[in-house]
């Protein structure tokens, strides 16, 4: 049988690859975001699992809410991102200087 | 190897490639639908758990509508990807020593160890005719129905803000003003010129 800690190191390695994804792609916005839902994917991903493995429901409700702000947060994040290519005709992380920061 | 451990290895095992691949491709298309494939697996895994609903709406919402919606943003944007490629190859080693680094702290923590069968006992599969949906239903409407309205809410102000972006007012576009239309009197559009009535010749 499948043990809870499969499932927490599967978890671990989805994660650790997400944050291998914002260090290599860190010109694109585009796989930023992507890197950003598998981060997330990976934390829900653990709470699914000990929902199941402590019997308790308040996981996945956590896991329902997670995945409604995420999916508001992927549409913000989307229509930026249109709004900045159409003003500056880029989304390389380099050229957005505006702000001198 | 019983057949649910199988399943559960090749799940895993598509899960981390589809990963693997989303953050390493050079096109950001063939990027969101290796994504599609992670959230798909990651949606069998979940089955696996017994989460059916979530699995169920992971599928819909995610796939169906967030994905959908990358891939659409992803098409309409016309990027040159050979910029944003640079300093790949710089990152890589400092990228992936992070990434194993955490790795190892997470196994540390999560190893068989500290989580394994022996000491989180693997529950017993619930009887034929047992409804994830109800039993997620139920508490989602009594004990975290507060926190339910608020995630109305927040979708609320995604769809606004998402609209409130993105919209661009066109000078070289022509409107109806309704308002205008509806007030105008026929003064307004026919004009009465007296004239003389001409003479027969």
């Amino acid at each position: 049988m499948i043990a809870l800690s499969d499932y927490l190191i599967l978890g671990a390695i989805l994660f650790g690859l997400s944050v291998a994804g914002i260090f290599l792609n860190r010109k694109n916005i585009i796989i930023l975001l992507m890197a950003i839902e598998l981060m997330l994917l990976s934390v829900n991903m653990n709470f699914v699992a000990f929902s199941y493995f402590l019997g308790d429901t308040a996981g996945q409700v956590f896991v329902f809410f997670i995945l409604t702000v995420a999916a508001a947060e992927a549409a913000i994040g989307l229509a930026i991102l249109v709004v900045l290519f159409r003003n500056r005709q880029t989304i390389n992380v380099q050229d957005l200087d505006t702000l001198k920061g | 190897m019983d057949f649910q451990r199988f399943v559960f290895y090749v799940f895993a095992a598509i899960l981390v490639f589809a990963a693997a691949r989303v953050i390493t491709v050079r096109n950001p298309v063939h990027a969101a639908l290796y994504l599609v494939l992670a959230f798909f697996t990651c949606a069998g895994l979940w089955l696996l758990l017994e989460a059916e609903f979530l699995a169920i709406v992971l599928v819909l919402v995610y796939v169906g509508a967030v994905m959908v919606l990358f891939l659409f943003v992803v098409m309409m944007l016309d990027i040159n990807t050979s910029p944003l490629r640079e300093g790949f190859i710089r990152y890589l080693p400092v990228g992936l020593s992070v990434a194993a680094l955490i790795v190892i702290e997470m196994y540390m923590v999560v190893r068989a160890r500290n989580f394994g069968a022996d000491v989180v006992a693997i529950p017993q599969r619930h009887p034929e005719g047992y409804s994830n949906v109800k039993e997620l239903g139920s508490v989602l409407y009594t004990d975290y129905v507060y926190p339910f309205e608020i995630a109305s809410v927040i979708l609320l102000v995604a769809i606004i803000a998402a609209i409130s972006l993105t919209m661009r007012k066109r000078p070289e576009t022509k409107y109806q003003n309704p308002s205008e239309q509806v007030a105008v009197k026929s003064k307004d559009r026919v004009r009465i010129v007296e004239m003389k009535s001409e003479k027969k010749q």
